[in-house]
């Protein structure tokens, strides 16, 4: 399944994090996080396993990171798949 | 975990940092909020955050979830979502009639079967905000084998009777007044309302005392400073806890040698006094004091 349009969840304060979804032929990820180091390819598997559990072939999911944990990374990217799938209401 | 409901604290439903920390301040039940605390271009990202969160965390307290109003068009998604999360109780908003509350049961006992709960594992707790709510106070919390307790919505209510709001809630004492029978007669829990000016210590103290000289057994709280207040104001002191032991044992005594009446200190002790003496030893257990 692809997206149909760009859509944003989440916000720039602690704990949580901003995450940006595009249409795109394929699936990748892009991160910014204080904790990449650590946590980065934990927090890069999470949002792959969210998009493919959405059934997403393509996008472009760009994460900006502040501390997130696993549940709220995984609910910011449901959130903003949801929203990139949903048809404009005229 | 304690058995008592002396605090419900609001947590918004969309802000991860207040979610995650909500059970450290020593509130009896936190109540995630998907209502007045999200806008509402943010409605279905609390409703993803609150989930994904009690799927992987369980608070130790109590834990309620505040869904949107039936009005709205984010109550069934809502309920949906919340149910199969097994949370204490759902709080419903602008509860008036019986009829809301038996609609949300029904809907409830579906969601529960499609989860595969027991039917009535999630109870319900209903915040009236509005004359009519007031006015069907006992139908309200009679209405649903689920209902364990009825709140006022004071802001919403003060609204709905286009009151001018006092700083010690005057205009309101009828409202809590009936609510507090109501619960009572119904044996269901009386919540008291939500105080919101949470820097006005003071004011809030004495708020909670009078709330608690009507009957109410919970305060609803917004703010962590507001709980150690709540639970100052409802644990027994030491002094009331000897008393209860005392008034107990005496009533214990004469049960054994068949007595009729029973004194302590020259003072006649009755049924209500019994059971206002194991009422305060159930709290002061509860609050972890020495029995």
């Amino acid at each position: 399944m692809k997206l149909i349009k760009a859509a944003m969840a989440g916000t720039l304060e602690s704990s949580d994090v901003m995450v940006t979804v595009e249409p795109a032929e394929d699936l990748t990820i892009d991160l910014e996080s204080n904790v990449a180091q650590q946590f980065g390819d934990s927090i890069k598997a999470t949002a792959l396993k969210v998009a493919k559990e959405m059934s997403i072939t393509g996008a472009s999911i760009r994460l900006i990171d502040h501390g997130a944990l696993d549940c709220t990374i995984r609910a910011r990217i449901e959130t903003a798949i949801k929203r990139a799938l949903k048809e404009e209401v005229q | 975990m304690n058995s008592l409901y002396r605090t419900m604290m609001f947590v918004p439903g969309n802000a991860p940092a207040k979610l995650t920390k909500a059970e450290i301040y020593g509130a009896d039940c936190v109540i995630f909020d998907l209502e007045d605390a999200v806008s509402v271009k943010e409605k279905d990202a609390a409703r993803d955050l609150v989930r994904t969160f009690l799927s992987t965390y369980r608070p130790d307290c109590r834990v309620g979830i505040r869904v949107n109003a039936q009005d709205t068009p984010y109550y069934e998604e809502d309920v949906k979502a919340m149910v199969p999360l097994k949370p204490d109780f759902l709080r419903l908003p602008k509860s008036e009639t019986a009829k809301n509350m038996r609609d949300l049961d029904t809907f409830m006992t579906k969601c529960e079967e499609k989860a595969g709960i027991p039917v009535g594992t999630v109870k319900i707790v209903a915040t009236i905000e509005t004359a009519l709510g007031v006015q069907n106070a006992f139908e309200v919390a009679t209405a649903s084998k689920r209902i364990i307790g009825i709140g006022l919505g004071a802001e919403d209510f003060r609204t709905d009777m286009r009151m001018t709001r006092s700083e010690d809630g005057q205009e309101i004492l009828y409202a809590r007044n009936r609510i507090s029978l109501a619960a009572h007669a119904a044996g269901v829990m009386p919540l008291d309302y939500v105080y919101s000016n949470f820097k006005n210590t003071e004011g809030f103290i004495a708020d909670v005392k009078f709330g608690k000289m009507l009957g109410f057994t919970c305060k609803s709280v917004i703010h962590p400073s507001q709980v150690p207040l709540v639970h100052s104001v409802y644990d027994p002191t030491d002094k009331e806890v000897e008393h209860a032991k005392q008034v107990l044992a005496v009533y214990d005594e004469a049960m054994k040698k068949g007595s009729g009446v029973i004194a302590l200190n020259g003072k006649m002790i009755d049924m209500p006094m019994v059971t206002r003496a194991k009422a305060v030893l159930e709290y002061a257990k509860a609050s972890g004091k020495e029995i």
